[in-house]
């Protein structure tokens, strides 16, 4: 007599064991990824620290937002949806107005004395310069790279930043806007250099892809992003 | 002669087989298990995060502690009243000095090289007034957590 076949093991409620599992792990874990404004907070100073530098009134750009979510930009009440333009305005200073800061001329030429001059100076200087000096050097390499791949360019001088303070009573609604529409301005200007150099746009980059980050360096270089976020005055406690 | 008749006979096309069915659904639950994070917090506030247009995507979700700021869930709005409060893991923290502490734990955790890298997301709800943003930041600042993350939801275009 021949063998009976071995019947086939019904596989059926297995899939109803893996729909199980699925459904634990789609119900238990998150997909959104994470989005934002990203920012980096200033260091934190020492009581007694004061300020050394000068820095010239046309270099700041100063905006404001009051408890009833008011915009008061360099001293003029506007609304929202003008502060992205004038954030641009200020940026690139495009027909030299007076009150907006003077841009710099960096050329390839430039770079190298400001690269060597402070590289004579780190030799002589004291420890607590270099670090410093260090960082100056990176910045001026920087430049270099984008003076070399894109010639002779214009950007904001060093000392020129975007200053925001906000009230106590601001709300985080219009905080976010407003830092959106400071961001925007840059991404927009950013991407107009990324465009004209590389035809992609630079918020299409990721600083994770090693490609993509000497692209990312050079972009920086020309469209400095210079947002500090002042400390209201007195913080409530919590 | 009967043995041969009893196939031929009656029946029609087999019953489909669902066997791979098991192994279509496997696929799917790993893809799910690989591509996500297990979602570590009860939230115990409310965050309605705010639209923004000109956003980043953090990448390293590993990298990435989270602070919310919001009014209590309705669950515990009566132990919390409807003021915003800052829950930091499963906690809802009673002083803002907890910050610091907080961070520094997190940074125990974490492998000395990546500390740096670390960014501080804030998941703020958008009628939060700065007030307690403004102490949180400052007390990030206080332990040298100084890469943030404003959190946003991209912005819905309108018509």
């Amino acid at each position: 007599m021949a063998r009976r076949k071995i019947e086939e093991i019904n596989a059926g409620s297995m899939a109803d064991i893996a729909f199980l599992l699925l459904i634990f792990f789609l119900v238990t874990t998150t997909m959104d990824t994470d989005e934002g404004i990203v920012r980096t907070l200033p260091q934190k100073l020492p009581p007694d620290y004061k300020m050394e530098v000068e820095i010239n009134a046309r270099d700041v750009f100063e905006v404001l937002v009051n408890a009833n979510d008011q915009l008061l930009v360099e001293n003029e009440y506007i609304q929202i949806d003008q502060l992205k333009e004038k954030t641009k305005e200020f940026l690139t200073n495009p027909s030299n107005r007076e009150g907006l800061p003077i841009m710099e001329e960096i050329t390839v030429e430039r770079c190298k004395e400001e690269i060597s001059r402070r590289k004579e100076a780190q030799e002589k200087a004291e420890p607590s310069l270099q670090g410093i000096l260090k960082a100056e050097i990176a910045e001026w390499e920087d430049k270099l790279a984008a003076a070399e791949k894109v010639g002779p360019f214009k950007t904001l001088p060093k000392l020129a930043i975007i200053s925001l303070r906000n009230d106590n009573g601001t709300s985080y609604k219009m905080y976010v806007q407003v830092q959106d529409a400071l961001q925007g301005a840059i991404n927009d200007l950013r991407n107009e250099w990324s465009q004209r150099v590389y035809q992609e746009n630079f918020t299409d980059w990721s600083s994770s892809k090693d490609e993509d980050k000497d692209k990312i360096k050079i972009i920086r270089a020309i469209v400095p992003q210079r947002i500090a976020e002042q400390e209201p005055k007195n913080i409530p406690a919590y | 002669m009967s043995k041969f008749k009893k196939d031929s006979g009656q029946k029609g096309a087999p019953g489909v087989s669902t066997a791979s069915l098991p192994d279509i659904v496997f696929m799917l639950l790993f893809f799910f298990m690989v591509t996500t994070v297990m979602r570590e917090t009860d939230l115990k506030v409310d965050v309605k995060k705010p639209e923004a247009e000109a956003v980043t995507r953090l990448e390293k979700k590993s990298l990435v502690d989270y602070i919310y700021i919001g009014p209590a869930t309705t669950k515990y709005r009566s132990q919390y009243g409807a003021e915003p409060r800052i829950q930091l893991d499963d906690q809802i923290a009673t002083q803002a000095t907890e910050v610091g502490g907080f961070i520094q734990r997190k940074r125990a955790e974490r492998d000395p090289k990546d500390i740096d890298f670390v960014t501080t997301s804030l998941k703020v709800d958008e009628k939060t007034t700065m007030g307690i943003v403004s102490r949180v930041k400052h007390e990030l600042r206080e332990v040298d957590a100084l890469k943030i993350n404003y959190s946003t939801s991209k912005k819905r275009v309108k018509n």
